[in-house]
């Protein structure tokens, strides 16, 4: 407990300052759907026009015009990669940062368990990461309000719980490697999160590169399939949820055994 | 102030299992891929000894310390504190241990008292009022903010650290580096309370003088290997001097004096035998000034490594030879390879 309460306090003004920015720039954008939806027409052609990447953004899929679709494309996709950067951050830092900033033999000389230690600092990294997407979606429903537009509940809870879930993967993937790295922990974890959206565009461009759904977690989470059938993709979602465990297992097996030198 | 810190009581030392020894390695070795870590370290500190560990940077004090606490784990040999075995019951071990890093780093943006608190919390023991007290007598302000510190502050809160609760056992890396004159007393003072009241205490240090000043016994570690241990003394007086002398040519006729090296005012010279032989040899001589001094730790070392070097395995490392705490002494051997060299 001692050590979950130390990460949160540490980790307070990370995530106050993400939280503020991501859902900020949610509500400006669905503050920006009224102005959208008077120009239905031409918009709808021009989505249908930009080829590949109707495909990509799944545009194809999804009727922009409509309040909940305009927020899971476009003010969502802030959340998705944004989320995903602050997911991958906390999670890849919460371990090797000991090492990284010299503070690993303050803390691992104190009469502590190596797995309660890696347990409160994952018990820490799903809180931030539940609280980031809390205050996002908390955010969502605030803007739906605030330009009068109704919610469609399901659809909208769905969608929330697989950007959490999405984010709650890279996150524990991360976990599992700030295991193993000393330094570059930050890159590492931005990196990977940039992948892995890039991943899902081309599996969404081409059927060739299909199987990528099953690596990258933005498959399960992508609005243009979530939004239209109000549901999650139950076998992508199956596949990331063994790797946040295989992430997790490894942070634990890992950093039992970690030799920690300076 | 120094009576009040006395009074509580330590931490119950555990039953030792096996032995009497508070910390005990045999043939600890510890090697990172082809690197030098430390290799078939034998060390024994008993219960209540303050034990120097001298050796100069990158010998393996470090990597020693490191896996007597578990942070890294040996790949030959096994080490006990308090009968507890390093590898596998690392935490009861820490939980009676008081340690403190050769470079103490803190959380950034934390105060110094937070600090002190969050290492309490995480060792489940109130040491408000003791921590008070170390900061009072160290003259810390625990109001401060960690990154805001000079290196001698931050030192300070690494030796509240590893005192405020209070434990059996002390192991101190280098603690004394980089603390002024006044504090550096001050910190032995607190120790010697601890000493007092039954606490084992295993110092590493390159200085010297502060190992022959507070402990009683001392091992010498050089590139991870441990070439001689036993009583300070015994060490001392196995080492040479290094004599200088005004007004005087040349160096009595005396056995034991190597490389002589006169100069303007006079001459210089190490020395190791019967200092009274010295000092009455130098009586029947007509000179102006006389100074006596010790070798610098790394012509100690050189005496040492030599004396292995030459001597194979001649020097004893640290073996105890008895039950009664007498270590193996280590007699340096090959001294005319010494005589070329020192």
């Amino acid at each position: 407990m001692t050590i979950f309460l130390h990460e949160m306090r540490q980790n307070t003004k990370m995530l106050v300052v993400w939280s503020v920015l991501v859902g900020a720039i949610i509500v400006v954008c669905m503050a920006t759907f009224p102005e959208v939806k008077k120009q239905t027409d031409e918009l709808r052609e021009a989505f249908a026009m930009m080829g590949a990447f109707t495909s990509a953004f799944g545009l194809d899929k999804i009727d922009m015009m409509e309040p909940i679709g305009y927020y899971g494309l476009d003010c969502a996709a802030v959340l998705a990669f944004g989320g995903g950067l602050f997911a991958a951050f906390v999670g890849v830092r919460m371990l090797s940062k000991e090492e990284a900033e010299h503070t690993a033999e303050f803390l691992l000389t104190h009469p502590l368990k190596r797995s309660s230690i890696v347990a409160g600092k994952l018990a820490a990294v799903v809180a931030q990461v539940a609280l980031f997407n809390l205050f996002c979606t908390v955010c969502a429903i605030a803007s739906f309000a605030l330009i009068g537009e109704e919610l469609p509940w399901k659809t909208f809870w769905l969608f929330q719980l697989a950007q959490f879930l999405m984010h709650l993967e890279i996150a524990c993937v991360s976990f599992g490697a700030s295991a193993l790295l000393k330094r570059g922990g930050a890159a590492f974890g931005l990196g990977l999160a940039a992948l892995l959206y890039f991943l899902n565009m081309v599996a969404n461009i081409s059927d060739k590169w299909e199987f990528l759904r099953y690596i990258t977690p933005y498959a399960y989470a992508d609005p243009s399939s979530v939004i239209p059938n109000t549901a999650i993709a139950g076998e992508y979602l199956a596949f990331g949820m063994a790797y946040a465990l295989i992430g997790v297992a490894f942070a634990f097996a890992w950093y039992s055994r970690k030799g920690i030198a300076p | 102030m120094a009576e009040k810190l006395t009074e509580m009581p330590l931490q119950d030392i555990a039953a030792p299992k096996a032995s009497s020894f508070a910390i005990e390695a045999t043939k600890l070795t510890k090697r990172y891929g082809k690197a030098r870590g430390i290799d078939d370290v034998d060390l024994c500190v008993e219960q209540g000894d303050i034990f120097g560990f001298i050796g100069p940077n990158g010998a393996g004090k470090s990597t020693f310390i490191r896996t007597l606490l578990g942070l890294i784990s040996p790949t030959g040999g096994s080490a006990h504190i308090l009968g507890l075995d390093c590898a596998r019951q690392t935490k009861e071990i820490l939980g009676q241990v008081g340690y403190m890093p050769s470079e103490a780093m803190f959380y950034q943006g934390m105060k110094v008292g937070d600090i002190l608190a969050l290492s309490a919390r995480l060792r489940k023991q109130d040491c408000v009022q003791e921590a008070a007290l170390l900061c009072n007598h160290l003259d810390l302000d625990p109001g401060r903010k960690v990154e805001e510190l000079s290196m001698g502050n931050r030192r300070k809160v690494g030796i509240v650290c590893a005192l405020q609760h209070r434990p059996s056992v002390y192991i101190l890396d280098e603690p004394t580096s980089g603390l002024d004159p006044l504090v550096q007393r001050e910190f032995f003072g607190l120790l010697m309370a601890r000493h007092e009241q039954g606490a084992t205490i295993l110092l590493s240090s390159h200085v010297l003088s502060e190992v022959q000043r507070y402990c009683k016994h001392a091992a010498i570690i050089r590139e991870g290997r441990v070439i001689a241990s036993g009583t300070v003394d015994e060490l001392s007086s196995g080492s040479a001097r290094r004599v200088r002398i005004q007004g005087l040519a040349e160096p009595p006729a005396l056995a034991g004096i190597r490389n002589p090296a006169a100069h303007a005012g006079g001459v210089d010279f190490f020395y190791q035998g019967d200092m009274r032989a010295l000092v009455a040899a130098l009586a029947k001589e007509d000179f102006a000034d006389l100074i006596i001094e010790e070798p610098d730790i790394e012509e100690v070392f050189m005496h040492y490594y030599e004396a292995d070097g030459a001597g194979g395995p001649s020097v004893q490392a640290a073996t105890p030879a008895t039950s009664d705490g007498h270590f193996g002494h280590a007699t340096p051997a090959g001294h005319s390879r010494q005589e070329a060299t020192l």
